[in-house]
Formats: C-alpha cells, structure tokens, sequence
C-alpha cells in the first residue's frame, strides 16, 4: 500500500455521551496522508464533539483512536498537539497585540548566543513563512492589526510550521474574502503535495467538491456515509445530511400542522405584508429577498449556515445591513433597530432559547409581558391588573404548564419555555411573526401544539417567516418556502412543488455564477 | 443506594440553605446582632446610639442603593467615591448664593459622571468596571484641583443642618436615605424602568431581541447612581462641616459593593434586593460597632467584614451552581 493511503489518524467506534445524550454512537473515522477530508453534517451532527476527541479536548466513553498506525490517547489538547494535531478554529486563537512573527514562533523562538530572543532572525523566517500563505504584511506589526482572514492564515502558517501530520479547519472560510479563500485553497494544495492530512468542516458545498478527495457524513450522532466525494452526487450527500431519502415522499400528517395545510391557502393574490429585498450583510447574507402576505406562513429552507437565522435576525433589525430594503405594509423599516422593528409590527422568536430568549431569574410573567411593559403601564407604572389577565390569557391559551404565573421560568420545561416566548411576541401584537426553530429541543407533545398553534395564528392573519431544520415541519407547514444557500436564494417553491425532493434539489442544485 | 439518596438530600439541601442565607441571610444577621448588643453591650439601648448608628450608615446605604441598580445589570460602579469628593468640592464654590444651589450643583455634578459612565459602557461598550475606573482615578483628581487640594470649613447654618439637623425628630440624612430606599423599592418593583433594569441583567441578548432601548436604560443607571453618590457627598460634607475631597468617600466603592452584595444582590445582574441592600450597609456599620463597643480595634472589624463577605459570595455561588 502506497504511504499516502496509510490512514494517519483513526477513531475506530468512537462514543461520547453528556447527560444521557450520545453526542457521538460508535463512529468510525479515518483520515489518510495526504488527504483532504471534509467533515459535514447539520446540527447536533456529532462534527464538533468528533473534533474535539480527535485533539484531546473529549474523552471517548468507549472506542479507540490510532495515530501513525498505534494506539493513541489525548489527555489534552496540548498532547494532542505536540503528536502533530493542530485544530485551526473559526475564532483565532492567538495572541492579538503581540507581533505577527511571535504569534508564530511562540514557545519555540530563535535564539542568540546569549539565549535571548533573536528578533533580526525571527523577523526573517516569519516573513519567508508566511509568503507562501499571501500574506505580505510587515510581520512586526500586531497581529490584532491584520484582517480577520490574514489572522487565520497566520495560525495556519503557525500550525503547519510545527511539523503537524493533521490540520484540522473548522469553517476556515467563513470569515475569508474570495481572495484569501484562493490562497487558502493554493496553501491546502502545497499541504496535501506534503503528505499531511486535512480534515475540512464547511457547510458550503462548491467549496467541498472544490477541494476534498473524501467526505464523511454525520447525522444525529452515527456515521452516515463515508467515501470518495467526486463521485458522490450533490443531492445525494445533501440528503445524507438531512437525513431524507430521495424520491421518497413521505405522507404528510406526521405533524401538529393541518393536513390540507399550505396547499389552499387563498391569499395570493393579497399584497405582501413584509417585503424584504436583496438584503446584503457582510459574507453572511449576499442578496436575499423574500416576502410575506398577511396569512401566509413563509418557511426558510437551506443548510445550516445557508443564512436562514441570519434572514430573520436582519429583518428584526438585529444584524446590521449593508444592502436591501425592508418594508412592512408598504413602510420603510429603517435597518439596524430592534426596538423600530418592533414598532413596526415584526416579532422574533430566536433559535437559541437559553442564550437569546429566556430571563431564567424572572416569572412566568415577567418574561411574557416582557416586549409589551409600555402597553401595559401607566406613566411608567406597571399595572399589575392589566398584567395578570393578559398572563393569564395567554398561559390558558397555550397552554403553559406552570405552578403558576410567579413560578420563575427557568424552572419550566423546554417546550413550556417556549411557549411563554410565544405568548411573550403574541403579546406584543406583531403583524408578522419570524420563528427561528419554534420546535427545537421540546418534547413530542409541545411540538405539536406549537406547530398547531402556528396554524391557528396563520388562520388569523398573522405572516410567518419560518426558519426549521426540521424537513417535516417545513414541508407541512409552509405555504411558500425560499431556499436559501450561502446567504443566496436559489429557489423559491410554492402549492405543490412544496417537496422533500424538490427542495433537496434546490439545495443541491449548482450554481454557476458561484464562486 | 441508600448512599446515593441520603447524598442527594445533601445536596438539595445545601442549595436550599444557600437559597435561603442569600434571601434572608442579612436579616437575621442583623437580627443576632442586635440581640447580642442589649444584651452584652453597655448603652447600646438608646436613642443617642440607634441615632449615631444610622447616621453612620446612611451614606453607604444611599450610595449602595444606586450600586445596587448597577449590580442589577451585571455591572459596577467603581466611582461612587471619586463622584463624592466631586460633589463636596463644588459645595464650598456656590455655598455663597445659597444653600439650594450648592446642593443642585452638586448632584448635577453627580449626574454629569454618571452619564460619563453610562455613555461609556452602553455606548462604547466599553466592560463597567474600566469605564468607571477612569472616573475613579480622574474624579477625585478633578475634585482636587477644584478644591485647590484644601479642605474648607463651612459655616452656612442652613446647609450644615443637612447634617447636624432633624426633621420630625429624625437625623436629615437618615430620613433622605429612608426616602430613597422607599423609591429604589418601588422603582424596581412597580417601574417599567426598574422592571427592564432587572431583564436587561438577567439576559441582555433576550432584552435587545424584545425591542427593550437596553442603552437607554443603562444610561438611566448609571445617572441615577451618580445622582445618589452626589447626595451622599452632600451630606458627608455637610456632616464633616467642612468640604475634603480628599478624604470623603474614600472607599466608599468597596463598601456599597459590599452592602449591596452582603444584601442578597447577586452580582451577575438579575435581581436585586432593595432591603436587602439597606440592611447590608446597617449590618455593616454594627459589626464595625459591635467590634469598637467590646474594644477591638478597627482592622478586626474589617477582618469579621471580610468574613462576611466571603460567606455572602459563597451563599450566591452555592445557589447559582445549583
């Protein structure tokens, strides 16, 4: 066998579980010299925890991993490191206000006779260094100074000049410009030419099929597939992912929404209530348009990272836009402001519950008439009266299972958490509802309701823009989806091209003025 | 498994006592203080000592009641004592037109630094305690310079019996302070502002995302608690008889932090305990009276203070690592 097909770095029937949850269920991983390996799957896929047992940070529960064709065992990163690993994060990991040339050569500077650090010699090897990955900087500077892009390519110069046999990049593109994504591409090259392995995680399909020789698939946990790429067809690694299977169409009712659903909605003909037009945001959103009618539940579909959160988090006015207009019933939405967004009539329920939703130490309550405090009080006095019959509304109407509305929410279940999120934007009495994965992480039971409720509240005339990775909930509870991908629509499908096979298609479908 | 469930028990009641020392902890300190007092300390039940013990406490319990808001955003204000010496500096400059004005220019003074700070950290975003380290450092330095680093004696009548005089046979500053904690309580409570104060710390992302003008009201915060060390620099002065930028304030920042924390305040933002804060500072100035009373000297009382304060912080760690 040729030295380049040995495998370098193994996980044979690798296992982890946190709290009961198997993050990770007997994979098996093999990374050969020489070779460039993409790494994919979508949320809660496994790739991350994967990662971090490969370079010390986890300890399997069960399995084994081989490095250079023996048994190995990672303590630590570090250890992990000095074998050769080396993990280049989408957050630089290094020293900001140190210069270029020491970020470098940390821990392993030149020296002179006298033992102290020799910087006349230090600048010379940096600069010759990091040549080789476009970056023409004077190498004295801070490191802080440089770009995003120009930073990571020094932690690749930093990693690979430490004699590492694996380099692994998450997301490496993800803060690139097009340039530097060529010279990262050109560095990947000399890599591979070299004999070292690459595994590379990216959501961003052209650049997978660009680079990689092989894929490993990961979904809830297992291995899915793992293969050479070339011959892989798009639509079939983007059903991998999602965990669907081509052409197979599955009866509708599997969830909360009504059968007919989406399939007779009657308000075409009604003017957009929401119209949001070729919105561009940094590398995350580049042209994406979508409107939404009064009635109308509009879902978002893509990949993660394909700019689905960040469509809806830019329509609230929380991601700063370069581009676009924004207009609900026909008014400018002025961009940027939450608080004008909200005036406007636009409501978000955010994907992160924990980080962006809840105030655990606050009640049922506080947390629900949260958005609508003004509403509900007098010069600025808070009406106690007013509170408790719209709380009480509320939690009778989804249903809130609570000790009561004092008890705190933190103390709730996922899914009565989520619903008093709902109640708290239903409070505030949007005229457009945006859901960014309104039934994550709840039970079977508070899924349903939820997605019921979304009907409901359709039936009323409320627009929905809904962001779900979950394929049913889309398919069954969209009138309309728009697919997006690398912060792009690419499609649009609406009555009956409403399909699994269709927006697979869609995903997968190439693009030819990408890059 | 008898093991296991008898270690369970444990646990959940050891977060409950903490739970509970954090609520209600400074309550009953107080309450064992004060027993421990009529009985062993000599004089301790009378009119004169609860008279001197509160006056004592009001200026920590006044500043303490704007850090408490602070703390309540998952912030600090570490120029509490510099915007003290700020305020009694300029007191002397306009004690000459009349009382009223030196007073309002002294909390303007008070409110101008507070929304330094405030447009510091909300603004700028720059981490509240560097933002009001400058203040720290810079207000006192100012208060000087104004001052001619001198301390001036006063003489007004009308501005010295803010600190000497009584209303309704209670000391003016004790009466200020109860005021303002009466407020403090119910614009936490009752407010739309104090209201959002509390969400803002409790999950500033979630705050922005429902439309809340988080700056706004961190700005409003910040001012107030400026205003409030303004009002204790006047009273100190008016007290001291006499203006001290130097000296008035000096570590008043710790002992409002430690008030407020003391107090059942978390200082990861959230919640906040209005009486609690005042008891804090109360249990404070008795431990310190307790001490001095039995003829132990000061560095003890500040030693059983530190003691105290580690308790309370490991109340509050024991109760969030729940």
């Amino acid at each position: 066998m040729p030295a380049e097909h040995q495998p370098v770095l193994e996980a044979l029937g690798v296992s982890k579980q946190f709290a009961g949850v198997k993050a990770l269920d007997e994979v098996t991983f093999s990374l050969r010299a020489g070779e460039v390996h993409a790494l994919v799957g979508e949320n809660g896929a496994g790739k991350s925890t994967l990662i971090k047992v490969l370079t010390g940070v986890y300890q399997p529960d069960a399995g084994a991993l081989r490095y250079r064709g023996a048994p190995a065992v990672f303590h630590r990163p570090t250890q992990a490191q000095q074998a050769g690993i080396s993990t280049i994060y989408q957050e630089v990991n290094l020293v900001p206000l140190m210069s270029v040339a020491a970020n470098v050569f940390l821990g392993r500077e030149p020296r002179n006779r006298l033992g102290l650090v020799d910087t006349a010699r230090l600048t010379a090897m940096a600069t010759e260094l990091l040549a080789d990955y476009g970056i023409d900087e004077d190498v004295r500077r801070p490191l802080g100074e440089l770009a995003v892009g120009a930073q990571q390519m020094v932690a690749l110069a930093r990693a690979v000049s430490t004699d590492a046999q694996v380099v692994i990049m998450d997301e490496p593109t993800s803060s690139l410009e097009p340039r530097e994504v060529q010279t990262l591409f050109g560095v990947i090259d000399t890599l591979q030419r070299k004999g070292i392995a690459i595994v590379y995680v990216s959501h961003r399909m052209d650049e997978l099929y660009l680079t990689c020789d092989r894929v490993t698939v990961l979904r809830d946990g297992r291995l899915v597939h793992t293969g050479p790429l070339a011959e892989l067809p798009r639509i079939e690694l983007v059903s991998m992912m999602l965990g669907r299977e081509v052409g197979d169409i599955r009866a509708h009712g599997a969830t909360g929404f009504a059968a007919e659903h989406g399939r007779n909605f009657a308000g075409h003909e009604r003017e957009p209530l929401l119209r949001a037009e070729n919105l561009v945001s940094g590398r995350r959103l580049a042209g994406v348009s979508v409107d939404v009618r009064p009635g109308e539940v509009v879902g978002l579909a893509g990949l993660l990272g394909s700019g689905r959160s960040e469509t809806v988090r830019a329509i609230l006015g929380d991601l700063p836009l370069d581009g676009g207009t924004i207009t609900v019933a026909g008014n400018v939405v002025p961009s940027g402001s939450v608080p004008a967004a909200m005036r406007a009539g636009i409501s978000m329920l955010a994907e992160d519950r924990k980080a962006d939703g809840i105030i655990p130490n606050l009640s049922v309550r506080e947390n629900i008439v949260l958005a609508a405090l003004p509403r509900l009080s007098r010069f600025g006095l808070v009406s106690r009266a007013r509170q408790d019959r719209i709380v009480r509304t509320f939690m009778d109407r989804l249903r809130i299972k609570a000790a009561g509305p004092d008890q705190k929410v933190g103390e709730l279940s996922g899914g009565n958490q989520q619903k008093v999120l709902l109640a708290r934007w239903l409070c505030a009495q949007p005229k457009l509802l945006l859901l960014d994965e309104p039934t994550r992480g709840i039970d079977v039971g508070a899924k349903a309701e939820v997605q019921a409720l979304i009907d409901e509240l359709a039936a009323e005339g409320l627009a929905v823009l809904l962001v779900s990775s979950d394929m049913e909930e889309l398919i069954d509870g969209a009138d309309r989806l728009v697919v997006l991908r690398d912060g792009v629509a690419v499609g649009e499908l609406a009555g009956d091209q409403v399909t699994e096979d269709n927006v697979l298609a869609a995903i997968a479908s190439v693009d030819e003025g990408s890059r | 498994m008898a093991g296991v469930t008898v270690a369970t028990r444990l646990t959940v009641d050891r977060a409950r006592v903490a739970a509970w020392s954090q609520d209600y902890g400074v309550y009953a300190a107080v309450g064992v203080l004060l027993v421990f007092n009529v009985a062993f300390t000599a004089n301790f039940l009378s009119v004169a000592n609860f008279r001197t013990q509160l006056v004592e406490a009001a200026p920590v319990c006044i500043v303490a009641l704007g850090m408490a808001l602070v703390i309540g955003t998952e912030g600090v204000d570490l120029s509490v004592g510099a915007v003290m010496a700020l305020s009694a500096a300029l007191v002397p400059l306009y004690l000459g037109y009349d009382t009223m004005t030196a007073v309002v220019v002294a909390l303007a003074a008070g409110l101008a630094c507070g929304l330094f700070n405030g447009f510091l950290v909300a603004y700028l975003g720059i981490q509240p305690i560097v933002a009001t380290l400058a203040l720290l450092v810079g207000g006192r330095g100012l208060a000087l310079v104004i001052a001619h680093g001198q301390l001036v004696q006063l003489y007004n009548p009308t501005f010295l019996s803010l600190g000497t005089g009584d209303l309704l046979g209670i000391p003016i500053s004790v009466l200020v302070a109860a005021v303002l904690a009466v407020a403090a309580g119910l614009l936490v409570q009752r407010t739309t502002f104090g209201r959002r104060i509390v969400a803002i710390g409790g999950n500033r992302a979630a705050s922005r995302l429902a439309g809340l003008p988080v700056r706004r009201v961190l700005v409003g915060v910040y001012a107030i608690c400026g205003v409030l060390a303004g009002v204790a620099g006047v009273l100190a002065t008016a007290r001291l008889s006499a203006s001290d930028p130097a000296n008035v304030g000096l570590l008043m920042e710790l002992s409002a932090i430690t008030a407020v924390v003391v107090g059942g305040t978390p200082l990861t933002g959230g919640r906040i305990r209005v009486l609690g804060t005042v008891m804090g500072a109360l249990l404070m100035q008795l431990v310190r009276a307790t001490l001095i009373k039995h003829n132990l000297p000061d560095s003890t009382a500040q030693m059983v203070q530190a003691a105290i304060i580690v308790a309370a912080v490991y109340a509050a760690r024991e109760r969030s690592s729940r």
